[in-house]
């Protein structure tokens, strides 16, 4: 039964770098645009230099 | 000092050299603004790297960003950089573009309360299934310290989760509370305190059963209905707002001869504004110098122009058509004409709003019911088992059961599925109980002038007229923005017609356009001006000095979609009424064309009112369909109303839907997909029924583990988001 001391830390953990990184994309605007961004990624023009 | 003095005469680096515009940002003389322009015809990625290419090669303009899913394109710009300019180059790009009133949209502050939710929603998610995970251990037989420890874990993530995403509950049924009334979010909360209070107490005392899970799947639920409803109403607010802040309420007035250009809402009576051809009256005034003409359709709902002269009142609202007018302000902002039509629709629009929805009045039947059964529930145990901790156990299980996650889910679910559906065709639903009004709609009147018909004239007798008038009067009609003019220079030029080199071309305000050709004089004009004998029919004439006047004339150009959308509403049932401020004969003709029996021709505003609140009174629900300031008493009369995108300001405000497209079909979609949707509300109300049926005796009994909770909770919630998705 020690395995649960870590693996539900190791869960937890991992679950909540998801929740992090959700925050992180929700906080940076990532979600303002869903259908302008599907479209950009077929453009190849900014492959070398991405746009802001 | 030293080290402007070694930049201005030897560049430290040679970049800055290579950088243009370098001085001047140090130098402190740029100011940048911030540009919104509407883009409504983008659809690829092309269009969008078009656009951003064209903007950033505009002298001035820093950085231009387009999104593509509100269609609009945000431009930093320097201070002296007019959008109008900018507008004209996406033009002669091929893009549409129109400037919006960065004021009037407060997308920044209504994006913030949607991360907002759906943060929360995240963290409840992410808690669920944790907590979920955990609890299917002790469900599969987890024992003793296990289940103490599992129980323990679950406690420690479950109450900072429903402290952070149950907020929105807590602090509605705190506001319902303090005002001494119940809604759906008291039962709510209540359901959720109690399964974490009962929970906790469980695991102080090594119980077997603790509803962590099912507080945290209730918070998850609900919030997921919370922020579906949300996002409809933030996507038709936010297209609303667009509507209202494409026209820039700007006037231009005259102080001393010198024009100065300030907002509709400072002028005063008294003041004196320019209004130049193709502008909005922005006040109600006389005018003072100048001859025009005047298009009142949206007024009146006549097509013909007005001519204008000195002296003569004018309402806010008309456009001038060819010369610029001096007006002397008589009311302006509040006291004007339009904003009068404005309150009347506010006072329509309050009485339109008792219409209670489907939903509160599910949540009136629902929130003492629940509440009267989880006290009998408690009370009884603990008068037969004496036992108030078994008694509150079951209370609280009651509570859970009930409670209305496929409520909470049923409408919202169902009116984003439906709305989203109809944007796609191009109406946009203001009203979140626009879509159950719509659906009990047996009646459809529409207006006929820019609603049924496009509002722009088209000209008819082209094949009619010799090729040398054709010529000629291409020639002039060019030197002028006249809408009779500007129909015939684009239906002359899709001829293929060439202009007959012409000198001397000026434009004689309120008359039309004159020159010289050979030596001869050249007039297209009003009849009296040429020297004809004025028709019935809306026409223009042009006169080759020794000849007989040749008229061109002009009707009205049916609006794409509405002989389709009077055929399938009379398929769905429902009576089509056409009520017109036009002229007898125009309406006969185009009531014919449209298969429409019941018409009437010069309606007044205040007839049309009456003619739809007559209809209800005799137990009809009337859609009114209209875009005119003539129609908007009727549209705030009516059950439901539709007003296409190029309606006046206040007709949008007072109608339920906006048509975004040219096409009027959608509206007999719109019927369609409504009726549809509230019978899938009304359904997924019986499925919520069904499964308390089944799960409330459960919980009563005392046999509602947090098993069976979760089960019944999360198929209850399921099944209802999947019979939204049925909607086609």
């Amino acid at each position: 039964m020690e395995i649960l001391v870590y693996l539900i830390p190791i869960s937890l953990i991992l679950g909540g770098l998801g929740l992090g990184a959700f925050w992180w994309a929700v906080k940076s605007r990532q979600f303002d645009d869903p259908e302008g961004d599907s479209r950009r990624i077929l453009s190849d023009e900014w492959d070398d230099q991405p746009k802001p | 000092m030293d080290g402007s003095v070694e930049r201005g005469g030897l560049a430290a680096c040679p970049a800055c050299v290579a950088l243009p515009g370098m001085g001047d940002v140090a130098a402190g003389g740029v100011a940048e603004k911030e540009l919104l322009l509407s883009l409504p015809e983008i659809h690829c990625a092309a269009c969008i790297s078009g656009v951003e290419r064209v903007l950033a090669a505009q002298p001035g303009v820093a950085s231009a960003r387009v999104n593509l899913t509100l269609k609009r394109a945000t431009v930093d710009a320097e201070d002296a950089v007019e959008p109008g300019a900018l507008v004209a180059a996406l033009g002669a790009a091929g893009f549409k573009a129109q400037e919006l009133d960065a004021g009037l949209l407060s997308s920044t502050e209504a994006d913030k309360a949607g991360r907002d939710l759906l943060m929360r929603l995240a963290v409840a998610g992410f808690a669920m299934m944790n907590v979920m995970l955990l609890s299917v251990a002790v469900w599969s037989g987890a024992e003793g310290a296990t289940r103490d420890l599992f129980h323990w874990i679950s406690a420690a993530i479950a109450f900072p989760a429903v402290g952070f995403a149950g907020r929105p509950f807590f602090a509605s049924a705190a506001v319902a509370l303090k005002a001494r009334r119940l809604n759906m979010d008291v039962p709510i909360t209540l359901a959720i305190l109690l399964a974490l209070g009962t929970s906790l107490y469980e695991t102080i005392h090594s119980g077997a059963h603790a509803y962590f899970d099912a507080a945290l799947s209730l918070t998850f639920f609900l919030l997921a209905g919370r922020y579906l409803d949300y996002r409809t109403r933030a996507v038709a607010r936010s297209a609303a707002e667009e509507l209202a802040a494409l026209e820039v309420p700007r006037a231009v007035r005259l102080v001393d001869g010198a024009e100065e250009t300030v907002g509709v809402g400072e002028l005063v009576p008294g003041d004196v504004v320019l209004v130049r051809p193709g502008g909005r009256m922005p006040v109600d005034g006389v005018i003072v110098e100048g001859a025009s003409e005047l298009d009142r359709a949206l007024l009146t709902g006549e097509t013909r122009p007005v001519a204008a002269e000195v002296g003569q009142v004018v309402s806010a609202g008309e456009v001038n058509l060819t010369g610029p007018l001096t007006v002397r302000v008589t009311a302006a902002g509040k006291d004007s004409s339009l904003h009068r039509m404005a309150d009347l629709v506010a006072v329509a629009e309050s009485a339109k709003n008792k219409y209670t929805s489907l939903a509160d009045r599910a949540a009136g039947l629902y929130a003492p019911g629940v509440h009267i059964l989880s006290a009998l529930a408690g009370i009884g145990w603990f008068v037969a088992t004496m036992d108030a901790r078994v008694a509150l156990n079951i209370a609280a299980a009651v509570l859970i059961i009930t409670c209305p996650c496929a409520l909470g889910l049923a409408v919202p679910a169902v009116v984003t599925a439906a709305s989203g559906k109809l944007f796609r065709k191009g109406l946009l639903i203001k009203d979140g109980t626009a879509l159950e009004r719509l659906a009990e709609v047996s009646h459809v009147v529409f207006d006929k002038t820019g609603t049924l018909t496009m509002g722009t004239p088209d000209p008819v007798n082209l094949s009619d007229v010799p090729e040398a008038a054709k010529r000629a009067a291409l020639s002039l009609a060019m030197g002028s923005s006249h809408p009779l003019a500007v129909a015939l220079t684009g239906a002359l030029r899709a001829e293929g017609v060439l202009p007959l080199p012409v000198e001397g071309l000026r434009e004689v305000p309120g008359y039309g356009t004159e020159a010289m050709a050979d030596g001869r004089a050249l007039r297209l004009g009003r009849a009296e001006w040429v020297g004809a004998e004025a028709g019935e029919d809306t026409a223009t004439w042009l006169s080759l000095e020794g000849a007989a006047p040749v008229a061109f004339t002009f009707a009205d150009r049916l609006r794409p979609g509405a002989a389709e959308a009077v055929a399938a509403l009379t398929a769905a049932g429902c009576e089509v009424e056409l009520l017109s401020g036009d002229a007898p004969r125009a309406v006969a003709r185009f009531a014919k064309a449209l298969g429409i029996d019941t018409f009437r021709a010069g309606v007044l505003p205040a007839e049309k009112a009456a003619r739809v609140e007559a209809l209800q009174a005799g137990g009809a629900k009337v859609l009114m369909v209209g875009d005119g300031l003539n129609d908007t008493a009727a549209l705030a009369a009516a059950h439901a109303s539709v007003s296409p995108a190029t309606a006046l300001d206040a007709a949008r405000v007072a109608s339920d839907i906006v048509l975004l497209g040219e096409s009027v079909a959608p509206v007999a979609d719109a019927v369609t997909m409504s009726r549809r949707a509230v019978k899938r509300i009304r359904e997924n109300f019986q499925i919520a029924t069904a499964y308390n049926v089944i799960a409330v005796p459960l919980a009563v009994a005392g046999m509602a583990t947090p098993l069976v909770a979760a089960l019944a909770m999360s198929a209850s919630s399921i099944t209802v988001s999947l019979n939204a998705l049925r909607l086609r």
